[in-house]
């Protein structure tokens, strides 16, 4: 029995457990390691994403979670958290485990360019394509959007709230050189030129 | 006379920036029921629910609140068409409405750009307002307005998680494993509403696993799409662009990804349900925005809509 390494426990409820503060973290005792979870996971099903082992990991204060793949499998749909019979809010823990995934600097490279779309565009998704404003107009639309993108100002509100919560130095938005900003606009603008076929542009560029 | 019903239309940034005919069919819709939309001028991304608030939850609350001032500035509820949006935006109300340390962190920075979360309106998804304002009897009444015949089609409805859970802060007094909501407003316009295996599963592109692991994504809408097409669906109903878009695009990438896996290809085409409920209420396919553009290369659709068109197109002014 002395494989249960109560030491981590304590060390568990000393330090993860605080850093969990928002999700309602003191539910996380209650869990009786039923699998309930991991049944109806529907991204465990294909992944290593087991959400029972996460949540055991939790318990027992093993940092390791942070660093695994499996919490950024989660699609966050919500069915392990209606289905737990101890009420415990698992979907908000796995978040709350990714905010601290985050701050260790694990954070996938898409995503870091999604959080740059939202810095430069107020948009996780942005009209990076003339395209886009053309379908709006085909769809008898104005072609920029009543958003940001009709009020310059509201992207500076945005900015300047981004830098006030400092979200810009969490995922590194302004750390990539001016080269390498350059390249990847080039890219993009070729790409939107020579490609008209929709397989290709699928396969060449990250729709979202 | 009671008033007219208003409200501030959050576009969020799917819909506006990829799926416009989205936001095409909905203002049709809305007008001709008589709910005025409001613009939410400079709002922007809710700020996304799997992603953003993966990242940093306190930059979600502040970003998602200076949204929410927007339409109190307006003076009215939200209205959105997004179940991410949907997320997020009824959650950070919720949370800021509910949490005086959080609404207190989320004012400080809201200060800076001159900006104060007041906690005065609500935010309701469009099927929450067909649904529980509008109402299934009086839509019955409306759609059969102009129309003689019904739309004679079998679609599968995918919900899409975030409509309907948590259930806590969502609007359905049902059953959440087997809510029939959207079924039944899907049904008021004449088709019938199929149920098929795992029909309540995730899409597969939330929580940021679309953006960073494509192939698990893609195997999630891929099971989805077989279990569609084991009982006949004609057309696949949605209520969220993000599904939409999954479904839609994500048709094309598995059949060019599982090539060995699929066969035949997949081809059912993806109907907003402002869309489908638009044809119901007697605008034209153009009018809310089925007919693809033959001058603008690889935007949506991406799935032909021809097999759903052909169907109904002389019922459509097609």
């Amino acid at each position: 029995m002395s494989d249960l390494r109560t030491d981590k426990i304590t060390n568990f409820s000393n330090s993860l457990a605080k850093e969990l503060k928002n999700a309602g973290i003191e539910k996380i005792g209650a869990c009786i390691q039923c699998g309930t979870c991991t049944g109806g996971c529907p991204s465990g099903r294909r992944t290593a994403l087991k959400t029972r082992a996460i949540i055991r990991k939790v318990q027992l204060g093993l940092d390791e979670v942070l660093f695994d793949r499996d919490i950024w499998y989660c699609s966050t749909c919500y069915t392990c958290m209606e289905r737990c019979p101890r009420k415990i809010p698992i979907t908000d823990i796995i978040i709350e485990l990714r905010n601290l995934a985050v701050r260790k600097g694990n954070l996938h490279p898409t995503h870091v360019a999604l959080s740059h779309n939202l810095w430069k565009t107020g948009h996780g998704v942005p009209i990076d394509n003339e395209k886009w404003e053309k379908l709006r107009q085909y769809h008898e639309l104005p072609s920029k959007p009543p958003t940001v993108y009709s009020h310059p100002e509201s992207l500076k509100e945005i900015q300047i709230l981004l830098e006030s919560s400092k979200f810009d130095e969490l995922v590194g938005i302004g750390l990539e050189s001016e080269e390498e900003e350059i390249e990847f606009e080039n890219e993009i603008e070729y790409l939107s030129k020579h490609i008209t076929n929709v397989q290709a542009i699928v396969e060449a560029l990250p729709f979202l | 006379m009671k008033e007219k019903q208003r409200f501030s239309l959050f576009l969020g940034c799917i819909i506006p920036d990829r799926y416009p005919f989205i936001e095409r069919a909905t203002r049709k819709v809305f007008e001709k029921l008589g709910i005025e939309l409001m613009e939410m001028e400079g709002a922007s991304c809710c700020p996304a629910p799997g992603v953003f608030r993966g990242f940093d939850i306190d930059s979600w609350l502040i970003l998602g609140a200076r949204n929410l001032t927007i339409a109190e500035e307006n003076g009215t509820d939200i209205a959105l068409m997004c179940n991410g949006c949907y997320g997020s935006l009824l959650e950070v109300n919720h949370i800021l409405k509910t949490d005086p340390e959080k609404r207190a962190m989320v004012n400080t920075h809201l200060q800076k750009i001159g900006r104060e979360f007041k906690g005065t309106v609500e935010v309701r998804h469009i099927v929450d307002i067909l649904y529980n304002d509008f109402g299934v009897d009086k839509l019955k009444q409306r759609t059969k307005y102009g129309r003689k015949e019904k739309l004679d089609l079998n679609v599968a409805v995918h919900y899409g998680c975030h409509l309907v859970k948590p259930a806590e802060s969502r609007p359905w007094n049902c059953d959440i494993e087997e809510p029939r909501f959207l079924d039944e407003l899907v049904e008021v316009t004449g088709v019938k509403s199929l149920d098929y295996r795992d029909k309540y599963m995730c899409c597969g592109a939330g929580g940021g696993v679309r953006s960073a692991f494509k192939d698990v994504s893609l195997d999630m809408t891929k099971e989805k799409l077989n279990n569609m097409r084991k009982v006949g669906a004609e057309a696949i109903i949605t209520a969220c662009p993000f599904c939409h878009l999954q479904f839609d695009l994500g048709q094309v990438e598995i059949n060019s990804t599982s090539k060995d896996l699929v066969n035949p290809n997949f081809n059912i085409p993806v109907i907003y349900y402002t869309q489908l409920l638009g044809l119901a209420l007697g605008f034209t396919a153009e009018e809310v925005g089925l007919i693809k553009s033959k001058d603008l290369a690889g935007v949506p659709p991406f799935t032909s809509m021809e097999s759903f068109l052909n169907k109904i197109g002389e019922k459509v002014g097609v």
